[in-house]
């Protein structure tokens, strides 16, 4: 630690003397002297039990790298996990964006010091609505299931009703957040989360379910397109017109890089929209890469209601001058604490730049193609798979990019099956064999753009010898 | 004073990346899937009913364009290129080599649900850096779930309501107590989680009362939320007897460590009584901002609230690192998967870069430069410390007001901050809400900064009071450097012309494009 001759490269004032000159300046003879308020029982008596400083940036560097280079990754492996977080391409120059130091390390200046992160996050609102065909998009919260936390507390404001419907097959991952956010039944606001049938032949929404639960208590219905088993819900129009009709909101969750192929959810009777910003151009970082966003036509009813950030394009005193801030402020836990809308704090913002990069560089055709690639791809793999003596995919059509793989008539777990993919150099699909879905020994698969034809035959080629 | 700097911001008079590009201008493009893939599945694979008609309204560049364009974005934000001296967020050095770390393969392509056995590197680093966080806090467990201090409230919140709820209590237990000066989050989140809200107020000493504590804790209480010192730079010195007094009433004590740099390695929350605190690792542990996250709430607590964490908790078992799930109280998750994993492992290298002497001594640091601070600021006619009866030497932080200045001269806080930026200083925290203290900014210099830079940064100041006085619209009418003018506030509230995407905004102006506009 710093000596007479070594201050640290971060702290300034722990060059040899600094200290003592300011504390001369102070009028102070000590530095206990300036923790006076402390009282001297409150001290601690335990002492500090660290590992030893790696003051070099050459240790600490050794240190940091030889640990991670024990992780397997998906570049080395071939992966097929997906479930919240997709393995993506993830351009260049988006790296490079999110790298910038002026974006990576400002907090919050003024609207003019700020001008161009304000910008970057008025692009990300504008091409997300551009996708979505929605007017008012909200700066990312932490994750896709903490956005359709906060839609689901936005509908029960907005309807006075204190209850939702969700698929049975939904995330359970994504559901442990909705239940967290719509809370205990005996508390203060709790909204009743009620799961709603699925038809097994198709993975989608059961209908007539649909229409027996949405009685004048259901806040809303949400529903996603695709669902977390792949499938889509191409009756997204019907069902809206039934929770309008019933007087309860209807709240999508989408994969945003669906939406150059698959209708944008603005156009069937969404009311609010929820999604993962991840597959814009985040890296996975061991689901470091999470964010959601929540999107919504323009009016009041749903504006005065959001948690978070609105960034609005305004004039400035310059003639002909654009500039960006917050649309109301005041709504918010910064504006009213406890009595604002929800919570908020620092999110995800960062990743609201990569959105717009990513989205910037793709364009209308780029999103197209992606599209067409992901799902051409992913029904390729469906149809190699259910090939396989044994391996049956459970709804082979009307996929995007995941679908659920059944092992049963291969004698083997899905556990087993993974862990000799595994010593191939292969990370199956998610085990959802556990999940209470009733789909026995399953697993969900993820293809997209970065699988090619060849890592599919070699999965299938792989898979046939484990199950040999 | 030090000769101030001469500084002019980047301005691009850039366009809004929807105005941009022309029809077939490409800025990625991906290949057309393989014969075998085409001949194998044919096209339109979407039903029919939800194929996408139109064309979604992006620009159409080239890869050039993107990157040029949010370079200039990125010139035209201040980002702490200058001094940034922002109170409540501790501005830190964010150190390249861990950044760099994080961007190889072996972390940012890595997936949360692999084998346990394929995620040692990273799980060694989370359990490592857990331990590091008790010996610093005196709890038992950590978890990093938390996508920020707010959520790691929330996650305080929602264990105490599975605490309660599991000892049969929830019904009686619902309210939550709190200081008027604590952060927002703390009532937010514990309202949103279900919760009564009682906060208290700041009486003589600069902190609620004993007496109006004893008055509000009863039976009914779930939890109180806390922090000290708080962000005028006062320690609470009864800390220790409100820990008492809320736990004799069986109420859980949670630590909101946000202002941790002053009492690195001094404190122990555990040692005070707390049941459980949080740690802000893009703050106080050296992991960027980035603008509002992704950041990370390290949530730590004792045994006997461990039960009730989210899942998973990095636990070792053996010589391996497992992700335990089985954790039948679980209050449930806050989010998905683990957390910033990226963020931690930034936050495990500051503690490993800095060992224990490094952070003891950043504490120092910390309250000696506030103290500096608050000496220099003092001699400048105009301002305030705020609770000015009280003359101990503050924390880490002092909360200011320019009061006599804006009686003096009408420029208040808000134009002062607008003038900072004009210096290439980014604009200084003012206050949370609600503003006890009138016309606030709130400095922190942290241990990053050097003399200089904390001189040029009052120096500016005393330049901008000095201004005030001999020429007041000028300074109301800051910035004059930046890259745009003051931005006009009346659409913010307006929804007729608030437009919160380039669509509404068209929709509502009937905006042209650029080239038209510059053709006018």
């Amino acid at each position: 630690m710093p000596t007479d001759t070594k201050s640290h490269p971060w702290m300034a004032l722990s060059a040899p003397g600094a200290i003592d000159a300011m504390l001369a300046e102070i009028g102070a003879s000590t530095v206990a002297e300036l923790f006076e308020q402390i009282p001297q029982d409150h001290y601690r008596k335990t002492p500090l039990d660290m590992p030893p400083a790696l003051t070099s940036e050459m240790e600490l560097r050794r240190d940091l790298v030889t640990r991670l280079k024990r992780n397997g990754d998906c570049e080395v492996n071939l992966s097929f996990l997906g479930a919240g977080v997709w393995q993506h391409h993830v351009p260049a120059v988006v790296d490079e964006i999110v790298g910038r130091t002026e974006f990576a390390t400002n907090v919050w200046g003024s609207y003019q010091s700020d001008h161009g992160r304000n910008q970057a996050w008025f692009e990300f609102s504008s091409q997300l609505g551009a996708l979505l065909n929605l007017d008012v998009v909200q700066l990312p919260v932490y994750s896709w299931g903490c956005a359709i936390g906060h839609a689901m507390r936005m509908a029960a404001r907005i309807t006075g009703r204190s209850k939702v419907l969700v698929s049975q097959l939904s995330d359970p991952e994504r559901l442990s957040v909705i239940r967290t956010y719509c809370q205990p039944r005996d508390m203060d606001g709790s909204i009743e989360v009620v799961t709603l049938a699925a038809d097994p032949a198709t993975g989608r929404l059961d209908l007539e379910d649909l229409k027996a639960k949405l009685g004048d208590d259901v806040a809303a219905v949400y529903f996603e397109n695709p669902a977390y088993l792949g499938t889509i819900e191409s009756e997204a129009t019907q069902i809206s017109k039934l929770a309008r009709a019933a007087g309860a909101e209807t709240i999508v969750g989408v994969d945003p890089a669906s939406l150059g192929v698959i209708t944008a959810p603005g156009d069937y009777g969404a009311d609010i929209v929820t999604g993962p910003v991840q597959p814009l151009g985040v890296h996975m970082q061991c689901g470091g890469g999470a964010g959601g966003f929540i999107a919504s036509r323009d009016e009041e009813r749903y504006v005065r209601t959001y948690n978070g950030f609105l960034v609005s394009i305004a004039e400035t005193q310059r003639e002909g001058e654009f500039g960006f801030g917050l649309a109301c402020p005041h709504q918010n836990s910064y504006g009213m604490r406890e009595d604002g809308n929800d919570w908020t704090g620092n999110s995800t913002y960062l990743w609201a730049i990569a959105a717009a990069v990513y989205m910037s560089l793709l364009g209308p055709e780029g999103f197209a193609e992606l599209g067409r690639l992901i799902v051409s791809r992913a029904r390729y793999a469906a149809r190699l798979l259910a090939d396989i003596p044994g391996v049956s995919v459970v709804w082979p059509d009307g996929h995007f990019k995941e679908f659920v793989v059944n092992f049963d008539s291969t004698g083997k777990s899905v556990a087993e099956i993974n862990t000799a993919l595994r010593t191939h150099g292969i990370f199956g699909g998610k085990d959802i064999s556990d999940e209470g879905l009733n789909l026995g020994q399953s697993a969900l698969y993820c293809v997209t753009e970065v699988h090619t034809a060849a890592d599919i035959r070699r999965l299938c080629d792989t898979l046939k010898e484990v199950l040999a | 004073m030090t000769r101030l700097l001469e500084f002019h911001a980047a301005k691009w008079d850039e366009p809004i990346v929807m105005e941009m590009g022309r029809p077939g201008g490409r800025g990625q493009i991906f290949p057309e899937p393989e014969a075998e893939v085409s001949k194998a599945v044919g096209a339109d694979l979407i039903p029919s009913n939800m194929a996408r008609k139109d064309r979604p309204e992006l620009p159409e560049i080239t890869e050039f364009e993107a990157q040029r364009h949010y370079l200039h974005l990125s010139q035209m934000t201040l980002g702490m290129m200058g001094v940034s001296l922002f109170g409540t967020c501790t501005m830190k050095y964010n150190s390249k080599t861990s950044e760099y770390a994080t961007l190889r393969p072996e972390l940012a392509e890595v997936h949360p649900y692999q084998h346990p056995d394929t995620l040692q590197g990273v799980l060694s680093i989370f359990h490592d850096f857990d331990g590091i966080l008790q010996s610093l806090s005196g709890m038992d467990q950590f978890i990093f779930q938390a996508g920020g201090g707010a959520d790691a409230a929330y996650t305080m919140a929602i264990i105490a309501r599975a605490y309660w709820a599991d000892h049969g209590m929830l019904d009686q237990r619902t309210e939550m107590i709190t200081s008027i000066q604590a952060h927002p989050c703390n009532p937010a989140t514990a309202a949103a989680a279900g919760f009564k809200i009682v906060n208290l107020p700041l009486e003589e000493n600069g902190y609620p009362s004993l007496d109006a504590l004893k008055a509000a804790v009863s039976d009914k209480t779930a939890l109180i939320m806390i922090n000290n010192p708080d962000d005028m730079g006062i320690y609470n010195p009864e800390i220790k007897e409100w820990v008492r007094v809320a736990k004799e009433a069986g109420a859980l004590c949670f630590y909101d460590h946000a202002n941790f740099n002053g009492v690195m390695g001094r404190l122990s929350a555990r040692e005070l009584g707390f049941d459980a605190c949080m740690f802000m690792l893009h703050k106080t542990f050296g992991a960027p901002k980035a603008g509002g996250g992704p950041a990370v709430g390290a949530f730590g607590c004792c045994d006997a609230l461990a039960p009730y964490l989210p899942c998973p908790v990095v636990v070792k078992s053996g010589e391996k690192f497992i992700l335990d799930n089985d954790r039948p109280k679980s209050a449930g998750k806050v989010r998905e998967f683990w957390g910033n994993v990226p963020q931690v492992v930034k936050a495990y290298a500051w503690t490993r870069g800095m060992g224990a002497e490094g952070i003891k001594l950043a504490s120092d640091i910390s309250v000696v430069a506030n103290n500096y601070m608050d000496k220099r600021l003092s001699e400048i006619p105009g301002l305030v410390i705020s609770n000015p009866e009280i003359s101990v030497n503050r924390m880490e932080m002092t909360r200011w007001s320019f009061a006599p200045l804006c009686e003096e001269t009408g420029v208040g806080t808000v134009d002062v901050a607008n003038r900072m930026a004009d210096f290439g200083i980014d604009p200084f925290w003012m206050s949370h809400e609600p503003w006890i203290v009138a016309e606030p900014f709130t400095p922190e210099a942290g241990e990053l900064w050097s003399k200089e830079d904390i001189d040029l940064w009052i120096d500016v100041i005393a330049q901008i009071t000095h201004e005030a006085r001999t020429d007041p619209e000028m300074v109301k009418s800051a910035p004059h450097n930046q890259p745009i003018a003051q931005v006009k506030g009346d659409v913010f509230e307006d929804p007729e012309k608030w437009a919160m995407t380039w669509r509404a905004y068209q929709r509502k102006t009937g905006a042209i494009d650029r080239t038209e506009r510059r053709r006018q």
